[in-house]
Formats: C-alpha cells, structure tokens, sequence
C-alpha cells in the first residue's frame, strides 16, 4: 500500500457512491423478477435492473482504477462489507409493496437524472463519459416512474393511499442525496461533481411539481434521515450483502 | 377480469429504413403506456426505433372469407410482375 | 416438454372421406403447409387444443422464471447476475407473446392466469423442482433449455400462424439461453473440487425430470396423432427424448461430467445411446401436484397476482379518468 497517499480519494469516494447506489438499488428490484403485479412491468422493472447493473460495472471499474489497488468491479462489489459500502440510506429500503418500490425509485431517479446530467460536464473525463451513458438511461427510467407515481396516486383510493403511505415513509430519505459533506465540497471546487445545493434545488422542485400532478403530499419538516454516504447505514443493508455476496464468501477465491 | 388491460397491438420500424412491421401484442390500460411498455417488451435486443401501437379492437381487418375476391384478380395480372417480360441478356441488366 | 401430454379430441384421426367439406378444405389447407390464421374456419377441436397446448406453454414460461429467479439475488458475479436477469427476464416475454399468440383464438389472459392460479390448467413438470445451488442455474440452462429447444424449434413450423410466429421469435431469443447455462457448467468444471462436484450434484439431479420434460411415449396416443395431423406437434416424444440424450450425453463428458443413469452408453448398431428406464411414478406424482415445490410455486404467482390487483386496477381506473377528462375538454 505504498501508493496509498497518491489515491484521489475524493474521487474514488464519488465512484462508490454512485456504483453503490446502482448495485444496491438493483439488488432490491431485481428481487421482484418473477413476482410483479403484471408481466409487462415484470419485464420494464427487469431492463432497469440491468441498466443498473451496467452502471455499477462502470463506476466501480473506475473506483478500483483509482484505488490502483488490483480491485475489479466484481471484487467491491462482492467483497465490501456493510461500512465500506457508501450508496444512500433510501436504495437500500426493503421492498415492501409494490407501492413502495417505485415511490423508493422515483424518489431515486427524479434525483439521478440531475446529477448524471451534471456530471457530464465533469472536468474528470472518466465520470463524464460513464454519465454520458448513464443519462439516457436514467432518463427514460424517470419518464417511467414519474408517469406510474402520478397515475398511482391519482388512480383509485387504495391506490392513492398506498402511493401516499410510501411517500410518508421514504421521503425522510431523500434528502441524503442533496445532502453536501467535505468530499462532495471538494468535488464541487474541483469541477468533477456538480455543487449539491444546486443539484437539491433542482431536485425538490421537480418533486413538488411531480407529486401535485400525482395527488401526494410530501411530509413537512420530516428530518432528513442520512448516513450511508459516509458508510453507517441501516440494520437492512447487512442482510442484502450476505444474499448478494454468499458464494463469493462461501468459496473464497472460485471463479465463476 | 372485468378489468382486464385491453390488448394492444405493437408495430416496430427498424434501423434500416423499412417500414413499421407488426411485432406482436401486448396489455396496457391506454395507448400511452402502450408505447411504453412495446418499448420494455419489444425492444429488448435494440430492435427499433420508432414504435407504434393500435388497440387490437381498432383495427378493421379483411376477412378470410373474401379472401378469393380480395386477391385473386391480382393473381391474373402478371404484367404487373419483372419477370412477365422476356428481355434478350445482351441487353444488359434491367 | 413445455407442453406435456396436452390432450386433444381424444378421437382417432379421420381421414379427408371422413370429414364434411369445411373440414376437408382445413385439413387440405394444413397438409399443404398453409398456415392456419385466427379469423380462418378452424374444427372447434383443433381451437381448444392449441388453447390448452399455448397457455400450457405460457404458463411453463411463466413459472418458468421462479427456480431461476430464486437465484438472482445471489449470482455470484456483476455479469452472472445481468445475464440471469436478462434470461428470467425473456421467459416473462415469451409467456407475454405465448399468452397473446392464444388470446387470439378468443379467450383473455386473465382467464388463462386464472386457470393456472386455480390449478386447473397444467405447466411443465421441470419447475416443481427447488434451485439449491449455484450449479443448477448452469443445469436449467443447458439441460432444461436444451430440452425446451428440441421442442421449440419444430414448433416455429406450426400450423397456426400466431403460435408459428412466436416461436419464431423465442426461438431467436432463447439461443443464448442454453449456452449461459453450459458456460456456468464449464465454469464450474474448470473450478475448484467443490465447484466441480457442486456441478455434478446438478446434472445428477436434473437429468432426469429433463428426460421427463417430454412426456411418456406417445406413440400409441391418439391426442398425439390427432396433434401431429393438425401439425401443432411435429415429432414423437421418444423421438425428440433420443435426439436431446444423443446431443447431451457428449456436452456432459466434454466437461468431465457423468449422467447418473449406468445404463447410459453408446450404441454402436443403433447409432445413437441407450439409457435406462424412466421413473414416470415419479413424473405422474409431480403432475398431480406432489413434487418437490409444487406448492410453493402456485402459492408464489398467487400472491403476485393478488398482491398485483390494486396496481392493476388502479392504472385501468387512471386511463378511464383520463379519457372521461379528454372526452370533456373537446
């Protein structure tokens, strides 16, 4: 580890953040493969699994790249334990009903889109070309789940309901998203990530015109629930870990 | 059942210019959800570029029953057809 | 096969004196390779049979996706994990366009979901066994698949023109279904001691309900004749069974795997291997319901279907909303 004082930190902690998102949050839809209300949203909820996937492969390609340490994707992926782990508290929610999953998605891409577009023009060629692809997947997964949030919640009663008791509960999360700490500071003055402040701006004004279309109200003064940027998440993420990472620990060092 | 999804069918157009050419089928509560979901459903091996989709109910079709008066006149007009024409191969390709 | 032992008039086969004109001028028409269209005169038999035999397909596909699904969460790499979905995924579109194909002969998908959910119509037999390691999503791929596509690809030649169709289509998306599942096998055979046994463990226990997949001989059937007259089937089970264990047997040994039948060998004067006796005890008590995860499977799309009614209903009430607002605005 001789190199270890050269290591963008800043950097690699952007890469994991972003790649840690995507993999957690596909870990959780991919689990509805199979069990979706209707076959044609089996299908569409499966392709942003994939996109997300993909998207993981990328950043923590690039986070190992940075490291310089000989970690692949795979290797962070499979081989982190819950504290390394730097994805925001909302992806790694439950899935609860299926109310649940697309408000938890929608409150996760109507922030992604933002950022990805922003980090397109990221002075780190790297970040901006991953966005670059990212982007337009990001923003047809948005244009999905904005338009069943605002036909769900505008649909039946139960419907409504149920729309409205998930956003009561993972709104709290939101927030750690758009939430700057000394890292994203660095990253902002450094041109290779977008100012937070603004991204939030962008953020909470697009929610509050969404979820008027859609007939919900987002909670008032809920405080902001947050932590797993920085690694301390919830009791939930050690679970999906051990089902994720089971045979890369059960037969350490087998290829697959 | 009473609220079932009504069936849509879905037409796709290709990279290379071809016309729009019927896919298959899929349920969606209207048209709008249609294209999105042809989009999930259809183009899942980067199929296509340009999607439409018509109610199944909509669509007025033939019926086989008419079949002969429908296309068999055009059986018998085979100067319609290159082939009907004997042109020397010292003519060259026409 | 996907379709297993589906039952047609249960009448022996009339030959074309036998049959009144409408019925001749169909059977005419079929023997001539024309394909047979929806809104076409069709024998009410040869109507409900390829009901039964679509939607048993679909529903194959279907539940189809649950042993593999079991293993998403738990694939043990980034690609693995894409490539599983992407597969669990096409089986949820083949049901789609299976289901679509059989709804054009006039009867909804929600009637066919029905009749699985209330276990009245029957899937194949294959997916009431559990996924307990990584190895068996590398033996459903290339045994199960392999099985599926011996079946399928006759099938693109079909006489019906919407279930021609989809075949077509399934049959150019699955072709990468079975060679995942032989390179997890190859993998795994390359692997560690215990990567390599977890493998044989696999082919151990799924090469005999994949033998199963295509019925018991059919040959003296007269559901399969009047099938194969009607061209909704094209070859025997036997036939189909022979051609998957000629092609197999090599693939396992390639890999240095053994089928767990001892009887299983080359036969030089038939050209082709003999193996050993199928325990169709076994098959008929999975038909019935008593297989290893019978049970589980039904209960799993049940509670998809009921856990999904408000999703469903609801999206149907917005679009009407919708509507009724377009219909006042103009």
């Amino acid at each position: 580890m001789k190199a270890a004082a050269k290591i963008d930190m800043a950097l690699f902690e952007l890469a994991l953040r972003m790649g840690d998102n995507d993999i957690v949050l596909a870990q959780r839809i991919s689990a509805w493969c199979g069990h979706a209300p209707i076959l044609e949203e089996d299908i569409a909820l499966a392709n942003v699994a994939l996109d997300l996937i993909g998207q993981t492969k990328l950043w923590l390609d690039l986070a190992g790249e940075i490291e310089g340490a000989g970690r692949s994707a795979d290797d962070l992926a499979f081989l982190r334990d819950a504290r390394a782990y730097k994805n925001a508290l909302l992806v790694e929610r439950p899935n609860g009903d299926f109310a649940y999953t697309l408000m938890r998605q929608f409150l996760f891409d109507a922030w992604h889109l933002p950022m990805l577009r922003a980090l397109k023009s990221s002075s780190e060629q790297r970040v901006a070309d991953i966005a670059e692809k990212a982007e337009k997947e990001a923003r047809y997964h948005l244009e999905r789940t904005e338009d069943l949030i605002i036909r769900l919640g505008d649909g039946t009663q139960e419907s409504h309901s149920r729309m409205q008791a998930a956003l009561d509960d993972l709104y709290p999360f939101a927030g750690e998203f758009v939430a700057p700490d000394a890292i994203d500071d660095e990253l902002a003055s450094r041109k290779i990530a977008p100012a937070l402040s603004e991204i939030g701006a962008l953020y909470f004004d697009y929610l509050e015109t969404a979820l008027a279309e859609a007939t919900l109200k987002a909670p008032v003064d809920a405080p902001v629930r947050k932590g797993g940027r920085k690694g301390l998440h919830s009791e939930e993420l050690g679970y999906l870990l051990a089902e994720m990472q089971f045979l890369q620990r059960a037969y350490p060092g087998a290829k697959w | 059942m009473k609220n079932e999804w009504p069936l849509w069918e879905v037409f796709i157009r290709g990279q290379h210019g071809l016309a729009h050419r019927h896919v298959g089928s899929l349920h969606a509560p209207d048209a709008e959800m249609a294209v999105k979901n042809a989009r999930d459903v259809y183009t899942r091996r980067n199929e296509g570029v340009s999607i439409w989709v018509v109610r199944a109910g909509d669509i007025t079709a033939s019926s086989p029953g008419e079949k002969e008066p429908l296309f068999e006149p055009s059986n018998s007009k085979i100067y319609r057809h290159p082939t009907f024409y004997d042109i020397p191969d010292d003519v060259g390709r026409m | 096969m996907y379709a297993q032992m589906v039952k047609s008039t249960g009448a022996r086969v009339k030959s074309l004196d036998e049959m009144d004109p409408e019925e001749r001028a169909f059977q005419v028409r079929i023997d001539a390779d024309i394909k047979v269209e929806p809104k076409d005169w069709m024998p009410e038999g040869y109507r409900k049979t390829l009901i039964r035999q679509i939607s048993q397909h679909a529903h194959s596909e279907i539940v189809g996706q649950l042993p593999e699904g079991n293993w998403i969460t738990r694939a043990p790499t980034l690609d693995r994990k894409a490539i599983l979905i992407a597969k669990v995924q096409d089986e949820a579109g083949h049901g789609l366009y299976l289901y679509c194909a059989a709804e054009t002969l006039g009867v909804s998908r929600d009637e066919m979901t029905e009749q699985l959910l209330s276990g009245k119509a029957k899937y194949s037999s294959i997916f009431n066994y559990p996924t307990l390691t990584w190895a068996d999503i590398g033996a459903i791929g290339w045994l199960v698949d392999g099985a599926a596509i011996m079946n399928q690809v006759p099938l693109q030649r079909c006489s019906f023109g919407p279930y021609s169709r989809a075949m077509i289509r399934i049959c150019k998306e699955e072709s990468f279904h079975q060679r995942q599942g032989y390179d997890i096998m190859m993998k795994l055979c390359a692997g560690t001691a215990e990567q390599k046994e977890m493998a044989q463990d696999a082919l151990n226990r799924w090469w005999w309900p994949s033998l199963m997949m295509f019925g018991p001989s059919d040959q003296d059937s007269v559901h399969s004749a009047q099938s194969m007259a009607w061209k909704i089937k094209q070859n025997s089970n036997d036939e189909l069974r022979q051609k998957f264990v000629d092609q197999t047997v090599p693939q396992a040994e390639y890999i240095g795997l053994k089928t767990p039948d001892p009887d299983c060998k080359w036969n030089e004067a038939r050209g082709a291997y003999d193996f050993g006796e199928i325990d169709w005890s076994e098959f008929y008590e999975v038909l019935k319901g008593n297989g290893p995860c019978n049970k589980e499977r039904l209960e799993a799309r049940r509670k998809a279907w009921d856990d999904g009614a408000w999703f469903r209903d609801a999206l149907m009430a917005h679009a009407k909303k919708r509507e009724a607002r377009k219909m006042a605005a103009e």
